[in-house]
Order: structure tokens, then C-alpha cells, then sequence
């Protein structure tokens, strides 16, 4: 489709483009007012609920868009509602945080709004070219944000680190994506004489390896430049052996915005991998299903990464003091049970992924909100500033068990459903890998069982010097109670969820 | 007399990729490490423009995949400048809050 008419599917991004400006020129209109917060708040959720109603509005189908460099279907909308529900919860959590001062958070709206607009670019980008600009748009944001408290020692650190670890990942990605244009003549992944259709094609790998004088030499071409693209999504979703960032700008950055960048990115991130690995390495035969196109048994490779991801994540996890590097730990071990639904290569697995990044974003963010309501009150995030929370605000407590719970994948919390989805697509593929995959799974959860309940003993049975109550805003125990209670409803009744993520890719009813 | 052909600018390209990401690793200030990362995407430009001018895939399939490799590059350079300017900014805020851009003091943060 060409580039006016594909304005019509572009709505939520172009009201996203506009809350940018906006937001940026109502920070400075409201400069001197006496409720400037408030006012950038309602702003901000006026822009969203702006969003939400275009994305809500979309046309149903699928449309590749400006000339195939994004493509507009189910999947896309799938994730979207993922980033607009992570946006509007750090909406409703920044302004109450004391992490973000008050001159600034109209400066902290805008620039989440603009890795909005990223994060839906990415969630949609069928061109190498558009991956690689979308990835970079989130990623220059992300480095922003991570350093937003300037004078704080510990933000421009992890700012730094992440600059420099995002620089030469998205190198090494790029450097992929000019490798794979010189192999095919595009950089068009998805579509017609696009990467995937040509891999596919017998007739064309054929020319290939004889403009690339021989089949060795085009293989080991091709394999090179899959890799590096890789290691750029890799980084994104903070997978082994890209994930060295991820907790130092976990604990570096303002922590609701830490909520968001271990939901909202790596959800993205996941989006890109499902297009690239679906185009790339699978085909789809009617009536068969996923079948694979290369010789390199790659749902294998990235079922091995995946392993070495949630094993390494969950032990270093046992070890951490610092709630948020702790919480960073076990975001990198869900990398690893996400990239588990990946490595069965079916569409039961991408419906598993998808139902599970979007409890992800539930528990997740509640679980970081009772650390931004613990931190808010004693100025402190390890695990001892959680000592008698279980009386000094018992909601919280119970929320954060709740959340705690549901991480670990004990039924009938909401975390029980994804990961029970990712073994089940796991053993329905079948073949001893993955039954074996599926098992090792099994025991990461176990481990992690192990650090989530160190947090709840902390809570119920350790002494606090401080016994006074501790007080939790209104509206953080509204949305915990409500994060909640979703969390307990989705353990027991997904399948409405299920659902969704069925229609949103491969149309087909998984279990 | 030798010919310039899309092997040299390849090979020229890997080097200066291989140069660049060498020098992130070894390099201790944070200004050359940022230089560094503008080499590796320097180097990039220049496969992609190799491939533009001398295509590999002669039946490019789609209209205009030979273009494709010189637009890449434009966008290349801009995102380059776009990560640069926060890249210094940020070493800017680093270093008034400890007075050296050197990589090694930076460990506050750990585990």
C-alpha cells in the first residue's frame, strides 16, 4: 500500500507524534502554574486515552503499509494494547514516586510518549531497515530516561553503560542487516522478494550460493549476518549473552521507569523476534504448520540460549540484595521462559508468548510498585527496607505476595497460565528436546521460588525497627489491589486471553 | 593495474568493523569508546554502499533493491549523529558528577 493511503492505519502513531510535542509545550505553558503535575498528568492520560481509541479503532486484517516497511495485523494490536497498558500504569505511578522531580515530569511524559511511538514501530516493522530505526528510537530514548536524575551518580553511570552497550549492539545488528541486503538485494524481510519468500524459494538459495561462488561460503555468509541480527534482538529482550545492561540500568534509572523498560522494550523486542524467526526460518504449510526453511537448526540454538538465559538469571538472582537489580535478574530469567515459546516454532508458542508478556506487564509492574511505594517511604530498595511491610502496610504486602507468587508460577496465580501455556506448546511440539527444554524450565522455577520467598519471609517474619504504618497513596493501593486482582482472575480464567492471542497469530485455538 | 572490485571495500569494511569494535573493549576513555561505536557504523555504511554499487543478486527482485543500500546509508548517518549527541551529553552529565570520563572508575554499580 502506498504512503497516503496507509495513513489510515498510521492514526495511534500520529497522535502519539503529536502527544510528543505537546507534552513538551504544555510542560512549558504550565511552567509557573501551582498544579503543573496534575495538569501534565491529565494531559498525558488525555494523549493516551487518545491512543488507546485509535488502536482500538483500527481496521481489522492485514495491510503491509508504506510500501512494506511496516505491516499492519492482529499481532501488532496485540502488542500495542501490551505498551499502552505499561505506559499507562507509569503514567498514573511517576508522579507520586519522588523519583522524577517535580519541574520534570512534563519532560518524562514527552519522552515516554516518543518510546511509544518507537515501541509500536518496532511491534510492527517487517523491513531490516525500519527494525533497525525503531530499535534505535526506543533505545536513544531508553538512554535518556535511564539517566533522567542528572546529578545522580548512579543514573549516568548505568546511562553510560547503556550507551555504549546499545551503540555496539545495534552495530553489530546493523552490520547484519547490510550483509543480509548484499546476500538478497533487499532489506525487506516479510512479503513478496522479500528475505523470507526467497529463502524459502529453493530456486533463489541456489542463485545465492552461486553469486556467492559456492553453498559453504553463502551458508556461512548467511548464518554470520542471522547472528548479528540476533544479537541485536537479543540485547533488546536482554537474553544471555546481551543481558550484561540490563541491571545496571535497572538500577540506575527512576524506578517507574524501570517498571516500564522491563515490560514495555522487551515485550517489543519479543514482537521483532516473532516476525524475524517466523519469516526467516520457518514456513508456513497449509495444513502442516511451522516447517523449517534452513539446514541450521536454529529453534534448537534458541532453545539452548534460552536455558543458559533463565538459569543464569535465576541463580545470580539469589545472591542480590538491591530489589531492583533482583527484579532485573528475574526479568532476565522470563527472557529466558519467553524465548522457551519461541524455541517450540509453532503457533501454540507464539500464542504463549503473547499471553504471557501481557501478564508479565500485570505482575511485573505491580511488583515494582510496591518497591517505588517502599522506596518512597524509608529511601531505601533492598530487601531489608521490606522488614515488617506485612504490618506496616498490609496491602502492599499482600499484593507484592501475590505478585511474588504469580512470577514464581504457582497456580492459581496469572504467571501459572503463561508459563503452563509455554510448557504445554513446548511438549505438544514434541521430540525429546523439548520435553527437556520444558524440564529445565520446570526447575528454573523452582530456584526462583527460592528468591521471591526470601522477600515475602522478609515482610512476615523479619522485625522492622520502625513498626509505624507506612503510608502507601491512595491511588498505588488502588492500582495494586486492581493489578491483583487481575492477577488472580487471569490464573483462573484465561481463556478469554487465550483467546486474543490466538486470533492475533495463527488464527487457530491452542490446547 | 589492479581493479577495485566489492571484495576490497568488504574486506576494508570488516577490518574497520573489527578496528572499531576492538576498540570499545580496549579503550579507556569514554569519548574514544563513543568514536569507536561511530567506526563500526562507519563500517556498515561502507558494505552497504558495496553491495549498492556492486549488487550481488543481479535479478534484484524487488524495484529499486539496488537504491536501497545508499537510502540505508542516509539513515545510518542520522541515527550515528542522533546517538552521538546523547551519547556526549551523557558523558557531559557523567562527568560532573566525578570529574573523569574514564570507563574503569565506573563501578558503582555492581553485584
Amino acid at each position: 500500500m502506498g504512503n497516503l493511503p496507509s495513513l489510515r492505519y498510521f492514526w495511534p502513531e500520529s497522535i502519539l507524534t503529536v502527544a510528543v510535542m505537546a507534552m513538551f509545550v504544555q510542560d512549558l505553558v504550565v511552567r509557573r502554574r501551582e498544579h503543573r503535575v496534575q495538569s501534565l498528568t491529565i494531559g498525558a492520560l488525555f494523549w493516551l486515552t487518545l491512543t488507546a481509541l485509535a488502536t482500538y479503532l483500527y481496521p481489522s486484517g492485514t495491510t503491509p503499509l508504506f510500501g512494506g516497511l511496516i505491516v499492519h495485523d492482529p499481532l501488532r494490536v496485540f502488542f500495542a494494547w501490551i505498551f499502552l497498558a505499561a505506559a499507562l500504569l507509569t503514567i498514573l505511578i511517576v508522579p507520586k514516586s519522588k523519583q522524577v522531580s517535580d519541574a520534570r515530569v512534563g519532560e518524562f511524559f514527552g519522552l515516554l510518549f516518543a518510546l511509544m511511538l518507537g515501541l509500536y514501530l518496532m511491534a510492527s516493522a517487517t523491513d531490516l531497515l525500519m527494525v533497525y530505526l525503531a530499535i534505535e528510537m526506543v533505545s536513544l530514548v531508553s538512554y535518556v530516561l535511564t539517566g533522567f536524575r542528572r546529578a545522580d551518580r548512579k543514573a549516568n553511570e548505568a546511562a553510560l553503560k547503556y550507551v555504549i552497550y546499545g551503540g555496539v549492539a545495534s552495530g553489530v545488528m546493523l552490520y547484519g542487516i547490510s550483509i543480509l541486503y548484499g546476500l538478497f538485494g533487499t532489506t525487506r524481510v516479510v512479503g513478496d522478494g522479500g528475505i523470507g519468500a526467497q529463502l524459502a524459494d529453493v530456486s533463489s538459495r541456489l542463485f545465492m550460493a552461486h553469486a556467492f561462488g559456492g553453498q559453504p561460503a553463502a551458508q556461512l555468509a548467511l548464518v554470520v549476518a542471522v547472528v548479528f541480527v540476533l544479537a541485536g534482538i537479543g540485547y533488546k529482550i536482554a537474553s544471555v549473552p546481551f543481558h550484561m545492561w540490563c541491571p545496571d540500568v535497572y538500577e540506575g534509572a527512576p524506578t517507574p521507569f524501570t517498571a516500564f523498560l522491563s515490560v514495555g522494550p522487551k515485550a517489543a523486542g519479543f514482537a521483532v523476534a516473532i516476525r524475524f524467526f517466523f519469516a526467516i526460518f520457518e514456513k508456513n504449510v497449509p495444513g502442516v504448520g511451522w516447517v523449517a526453511v534452513s539446514d541450521v537448526p536454529w529453534p534448537a540454538i534458541i532453545g539452548i540460549i534460552s536455558a543458559i538465559t533463565m538459569t543464569l538469571g535465576n541463580f545470580t538472582a539469589l545472591v542480590q540484595t538491591n530489589l531492583k537489580r533482583l527484579f532485573a535478574y528475574s526479568s532476565i530469567a522470563h527472557a529466558g521462559y519467553l524465548l522457551m515459546g519461541l524455541a517450540a516454532a509453532s503457533a501454540a508458542g507464539v500464542q504463549s508468548i503473547l499471553v504471557y508478556l501481557m501478564i508479565y506487564v500485570l505482575m511485573n509492574v505491580g511488583a515494582f510498585l510496591v518497591v517505588i511505594s517502599v522506596s518512597r517511604a524509608t529511601g531505601g530498595e533492598h530487601i531489608a527496607d521490606l522488614n515488617g511491610l506485612g504490618t506496616r502496610a498490609p496491602i502492599a504486602a499482600l499484593t507484592l505476595s501475590i505478585f511474588l507468587f504469580s512470577l514464581t508460577g504457582i497456580p492459581p496465580f496469572a504467571g501459572f497460565t503463561g508459563k503452563y501455556l509455554i510448557f504445554a506448546a513446548l511438549v505438544q511440539k514434541g521430540g525429546m528436546w523439548n520435553v527437556i527444554l520444558a524440564v529445565i524450565g520446570v526447575l528454573n522455577s523452582a530456584v526462583s521460588l527460592f528468591y521471591y520467598a526470601k522477600l515475602i519471609k522478609a515482610m512476615y517474619f523479619e522485625e522492622s525497627r520502625d513498626d509505624t504504618p507506612m503510608p502507601v497513596p491512595g491511588l498505588y493501593t488502588g492500582i495494586l489491589v486492581s493489578l491483583g486482582a487481575m492477577v488472580m482472575v487471569l490464573g483462573i480464567y484465561w481463556a478469554p486471553l487465550l483467546r486474543w492471542a490466538s486470533a492475533a497469530f495463527g488464527g487457530t485455538t491452542a490446547t | 593495474m589492479m581493479t577495485i572490485g566489492p571484495v576490497h571495500y568488504l574486506v576494508l569494511g570488516a577490518i574497520l568493523f573489527t578496528l572499531g569494535a576492538a576498540g570499545v573493549v580496549l579503550r579507556r576513555n569514554a569519548v574514544v569508546v563513543l568514536m569507536s561505536v561511530e567506526l563500526m557504523l562507519n563500517a556498515v555504511n561502507l558494505t552497504f554502499l558495496a553491495f549498492s554499487r556492486f549488487p550481488l543478486v543481479q535479478n534484484a527482485p524487488m524495484q529499486g533493491g539496488i537504491l536501497q543500500g545508499h537510502v540505508a546509508v542516509f539513515f545510518v548517518i542520522a541515527t550515528a549523529a542522533a546517538e552521538a549527541a546523547v551519547g556526549l551529553a551523557i558523558i557531559i552529565a557523567v562527568f560532573r558528577s566525578r570529574t573523569s570520563i574514564n570507563v574503569d572508575e565506573f563501578d558503582s554499580l555492581k553485584f
